[in-house]
């Protein structure tokens, strides 16, 4: 398991989902669980995957994430979950 | 499992208020390169280099890229250079040719500095030590990335007021020698008092002989992080204030520890230690001053600042030691004038003086750092400065420092720029009633006695 946390904020519009899960899809990362909300009309979610059997170096698909964003109009992240449970979790 | 409002917290950390790991500092020995012939040194030193540190700016922007967090600083930290060239160097200019040679690897490797063109005198200098201070001056006009030290005291072994004296001299020689640069060179020039040897942070930083062949040391920051968490709790008690402070420290100190960890497992090099440091930069709001502003002080420097950083250093080092293995370098709030812009608007406003500032060194790191002082203030008088401030490190068992710029050809009321990290800084009046008498005399202060506490 190669746990990463992809997080998506940014003005919300139609399809943001369904275009960054495609693009996830498409090489080969898993999705272990999202949560959304709305906040003041942005549009706020965290994905975890697995990059376990991606077809691409996170490096790639951070880049490429970010740059799917900017074609939506939203910012994209990619980071190591590592950051996250080593701050919030002893 | 995590959950989007611990992700979302972390992110807005990072994003809105400056977390950063300040720096990752590869220590490296360098006593392996000593040669009776110079330019055998000279080569051994840049192969041994270019080679530890080859990758240390590549896998420091992949922990970047891997975790979403900054590493503002990629640093070597080596051997006091005192040491390494004792065997050959037998004129001041042999050390600059060593200097150099420091700078070339450097750029070569693309660290942001390297430190450890020091020497630890703390109760007698030897020719060479004396040979490396003197050459001080020039070795920081002639480069670019070269951090110096020098180590005048402990609580074992007293004060070197030779190594006083010579150093008020030492930092007025390279004002001058930098002065074209509003007297650079003297912010890259610290004067210790019980330097520790697996500092992270420059000037001071060097490799001790006590440390492994090569050590990673990771230094943390986030006074921002601090400062927000503190704007929700106005009206609490110092219980709920200090609980506040030491789980926000908790937190950005196990980002260092990853970040160190990784650090260590990419490299194949041994994690040292974390240095709990509240860093301030010139940013907006990373500022040790907002804080105090934030705990109660209308400004930092008004009645209570010694009291307020006091309890902020500790509250920190308490949240930190249990988010790290090893703790050890400076650990301690840093109150830099020109790198943090609320001392700089403390200063400007009147309410913050060089005699106020010492005072808070006595509870906190490191020492007088970053303050601009006229260009005509006397050496005796930068080596009273020192000498006080090192009284203050002996005496209480506790690091401290000296880094003031005496900016040739300016006075107070003016500012000088030194860019990026270092910021700039308003002059600061220096008391002028003479010392020169007690500088002068020669010998050292003996160390202090342990017992009899008061």
């Amino acid at each position: 398991m190669n746990k990463t946390i992809i997080t998506v904020v940014g003005k919300d519009t139609v399809g943001i989902i369904a275009k960054v899960c495609t693009y996830l899809a498409d090489n080969g990362v898993n999705i272990l669980d999202i949560s959304q909300t709305i906040v003041q009309e942005y549009f706020n979610m965290m994905m975890i995957v697995d990059m376990e059997k991606a077809s691409k170096p996170f490096a790639d698909i951070a880049e490429e994430l970010e740059q799917l964003g900017e074609t939506i109009g939203v910012k994209i992240k990619c980071q190591h979950e590592e950051i996250f449970t080593k701050m919030h979790r002893i | 499992m995590i959950n989007i409002f611990e992700v979302n917290e972390t992110n807005k950390m990072i994003e809105q208020e400056n977390l950063d790991v300040r720096t990752i500092t590869l220590g490296i020995n360098l006593l392996d390169c000593a040669d009776s012939d110079l330019s055998v040194t000279n080569d051994k030193i840049y192969r041994k280099i270019t080679t530890v540190a080859r990758d240390l700016v590549k896998v420091g922007r992949e922990i970047e890229r891997d975790f979403g967090i900054p590493i503002v600083n990629k640093r070597i930290s080596i051997t006091p250079i005192s040491l390494v060239g004792s065997a050959c160097c037998k004129t001041p200019e042999d050390y600059v040719t060593i200097a150099r040679t420091l700078d070339k690897a450097a750029h070569e490797v693309g660290v942001n500095f390297i430190g450890g063109y020091s020497a630890i005198v703390s109760k007698g200098m030897t020719r060479s030590d004396e040979l490396l201070i003197r050459s001080i001056p020039q070795a920081l006009a002639a480069t670019e990335l070269i951090c110096s030290s020098v180590n005048v005291g402990s609580t074992k072994t007293g004060i070197n007021m030779d190594a006083v004296r010579l150093m008020g001299e030492i930092i007025k020689e390279t004002a001058e020698a930098t002065k074209d640069k509003d007297s650079l060179g003297c912010a890259k020039l610290v004067v210790l008092c019980n330097a520790p040897d697996d500092n992270p942070f420059m000037a001071g930083a060097f490799h001790g002989v006590s440390e492994d062949d090569a050590i990673i040391n990771v230094g943390v920051s986030g006074p921002g992080v601090v400062k927000h968490v503190l704007e929700q709790a106005h009206q609490e008690s110092f219980e709920v204030l200090c609980e506040t402070i030491k789980k926000t420290a908790f937190k950005i100190t196990r980002v260092g520890q990853l970040v160190a960890q990784e650090a260590s497992k990419r490299l194949g090099i041994p994690f040292g230690i974390i240095d709990l440091s509240l860093a301030p930069t010139p940013a907006i709001g990373d500022s040790v001053a907002d804080i105090l502003q934030e705990i109660g002080l209308e400004r930092a420097g008004a009645p209570g600042t010694t009291a307020a950083l006091a309890m902020l250093n500790d509250q920190v080092k308490k949240g930190g030691v249990m988010a790290s293995s090893y703790v050890g370098g400076l650990s301690g709030a840093f109150i830099p004038v020109s790198e943090d812009q609320g001392m700089i608007d403390s200063v400007l406003a009147g309410a913050l003086t060089i005699e106020k500032l010492e005072a808070m060194t006595c509870v906190c790191s490191v020492g007088l750092d970053m303050i601009a002082i006229p260009g005509d203030t006397k050496p005796t008088t930068i080596s009273g400065i020192i000498a006080d401030e090192a009284a203050i490190g002996m005496v209480n068992q506790k690091t401290t420092a000296v880094r003031v710029i005496p900016v040739i050809g300016k006075g107070v009321g003016e500012t000088v720029e030194f860019g990026g990290l270092l910021g700039y800084a308003p002059i600061m009046p220096v008391n002028s009633f003479d010392c020169s008498e007690f500088v002068n005399r020669k010998g050292r202060i003996p160390a202090p006695i342990h017992s009899f506490k008061n």
